[in-house]
């Protein structure tokens, strides 16, 4: 839905995030102005997947439906969903998302290993958002 | 000391869901702080008004709309917008104005008529706007991140839902008491475990609610203040606005991710330490020194999290100070005499404000059955989307 956030199936799905040439911060979502690293004289900023794994910094859920911009159908019920907050090592960052299908609180502990995966945030007769999702890597989902 | 102004004023309308313009709720509020300070609006030199959404363009306004109701009489006048610290930033600017010279006696207002439910961003498809992001790619309501603090605390500190469960129960305690407080009534743990879950692990007895509200302070140089026989007023001693230092690593709304440690070691200190470092370095000031603090708990377990942020203990050690009363009134260092915001609600551009009338009236000993005996130094702390400190020291 937001061009450039990510790419690729399957096992090759990646965040995309940008990386300063000059100091090597990592940005996601992606900066592609300026580096904002005060301490940086200012690279050029380059496309950078991200790491498919990391482990949860931490998570929670929505168990009441979240007003837009957030595209729901009012004629269904609400389905809670987990979101789920990511550190990437190799980034020293931190990303969220939401969970894929299935998984909820009680699959999740901080520390757990997720991948981040492909997924659908929302879909109706014209058109599909595609979005990323994160998944225990241990859960067999 | 040369950076102090006087609080000569303080006033609020009461807080809840009245369905009537945040005019009304602000003028009412400007009116009774006037009335507080013994002058009148034809006295005033400067308006400062803390910003909320009204529509048409351009839909931000505060301070001429104040003005205008109050009748026009030809004021400087400012408005300021800085999310929840909107309100430290109207106080911020006022006590500039008093301190280069450019008004003796200034009015501060925020007020606001908050919509039902969840906060959301303004309308239209906006995605350069991260809070519009979060709201259309994850759904993230700002309870979700309230949540996602809640799990962390649990899971480094060991805290535990009935430790988050007692900061409502002190606070609903105190909100009972004052007038001002939308919800009134004591709380019991029972309650709080048996209400519904909105963002696990919290539930709807942990999370502020959004709400109606006004405040309103009369602030003045220290000058004017002696001239108008009120030498020995409350002081505000600091007011700290800082932003975060790159790299900010905790994940914070409406970010979808944090910055990148990788070319840049973290501060030591996290963003909501170093508000309150720098009011307190402004101040002269430390933890040991206060009497009383005011702040932002949005949630329960964020009360928590700002003990330790303010350096009232160590890290990890806020429910130790929750369970051994030292933060409950008689303790050593009572926080939210007033309620907080689990007695108030969210109404954004009013609560920095509403949060130093609180200390004003506490340090004056006019706080009625929730005063803090002896009270000399208070400080109230919040923080303002998109990266906007605020935090306040007053004195006696």
């Amino acid at each position: 839905m937001i061009a450039g956030w990510f790419t690729g199936d399957g096992e090759g799905f990646r965040l995309l995030g940008t990386r300063c040439s000059a100091c090597s911060t990592v940005f996601f979502p992606r900066e592609d102005t300026h580096c904002r690293n005060p301490h940086c004289p200012g690279g050029r900023l380059m496309e950078a997947p991200l790491s498919r794994r990391g482990h949860v910094w931490s998570y929670t859920d929505s168990r009441y439906r979240p007003p837009s911009p957030y595209v729901t159908d009012r004629e269904l019920p609400w389905v809670p969903y987990t979101l789920i907050a990511v550190e990437l090592a190799a980034e020293r960052l931190v990303v969220l998302g939401q969970a894929a299908p299935g998984v909820t609180v009680a699959d999740l502990t901080v520390g757990t290993e997720v991948e981040v995966v492909p997924g659908v945030l929302h879909e109706d007769a014209e058109t599909t958002w595609t979005t990323w999702q994160w998944r225990p890597t241990g859960a067999g989902v | 000391m040369t950076g102090d102004v006087a609080v000569l004023g303080a006033g609020m309308h009461p807080w809840g869901k009245w369905g009537r313009s945040f005019v009304e709720y602000g003028v009412t509020a400007a009116r009774a702080a006037l009335a507080d300070a013994g002058l009148e609006w034809r006295d005033i030199g400067s308006v400062v008004g803390a910003d909320t959404v009204r529509g048409g363009y351009p839909g931000y306004v505060a301070g001429a709309t104040f003005a205008k109701a109050l009748g026009w009489q030809g004021t400087r006048v400012t408005s300021v917008y800085a999310a929840c610290a909107s309100g430290a930033q109207a106080i911020a600017t006022a006590r500039a104005q008093i301190l280069a010279g450019l008004a003796d006696v200034v009015l501060v207002v925020g007020a606001d008529a908050a919509p039902k439910g969840f906060f959301r961003p303004a309308g239209g498809d906006r995605p350069d706007d991260p809070d519009w992001l979060r709201f259309r790619v994850l759904g993230a309501t700002n309870p979700t991140y309230f949540g996602l603090y809640a799990r962390r605390r649990m899971a480094v500190h060991g805290d535990t839902l009935e430790d988050f469960a007692q900061v409502k129960v002190k606070n609903a305690a105190l909100g009972a008491r004052n007038a001002y407080a939308r919800y009134r009534r004591a709380v019991t743990a029972e309650e709080v475990a048996a209400s519904a879950v909105v963002a696990d692990p919290l539930r709807l007895l942990d999370i502020c609610a959004t709400s109606d509200g006004g405040a309103a302070l009369v602030l003045a140089g220290l000058d004017f203040a002696r001239r108008h026989g009120a030498g020995d007023a409350v002081r505000i001693r600091a007011v700290s606005t800082v932003t975060p230092h790159f790299p900010n690593t905790v994940l914070d709304l409406p970010d979808i991710a944090t910055d990148s440690a990788v070319a840049v070691s973290p501060a030591p200190e996290t963003f909501r330490e170093s508000i309150a470092r720098a009011a307190y370095e402004e101040a002269g000031v430390g933890p040991e020194d206060l009497s009383l603090a005011e702040v932002y708990d949005l949630s329960t377990a964020l009360e928590l999290q700002w003990y330790e942020d303010l350096g009232l203990c160590g890290a990890g050690e806020a429910v130790k100070l929750l369970r051994d009363g030292s933060t409950a009134p008689g303790g050593r260092i009572p926080v939210n005499p007033s309620g907080g915001l689990a007695s108030f609600g969210e109404a954004v551009p009013a609560q920095a404000i509403a949060q130093v009338c609180e200390l004003t009236w506490q340090l004056r000993g006019a706080a009625g059955d929730r005063q803090i005996p002896g009270a000399r130094v208070g400080m109230a702390v919040n923080q303002g989307l998109f990266g906007h400190g605020s935090a306040v020291v007053a004195v006696r």
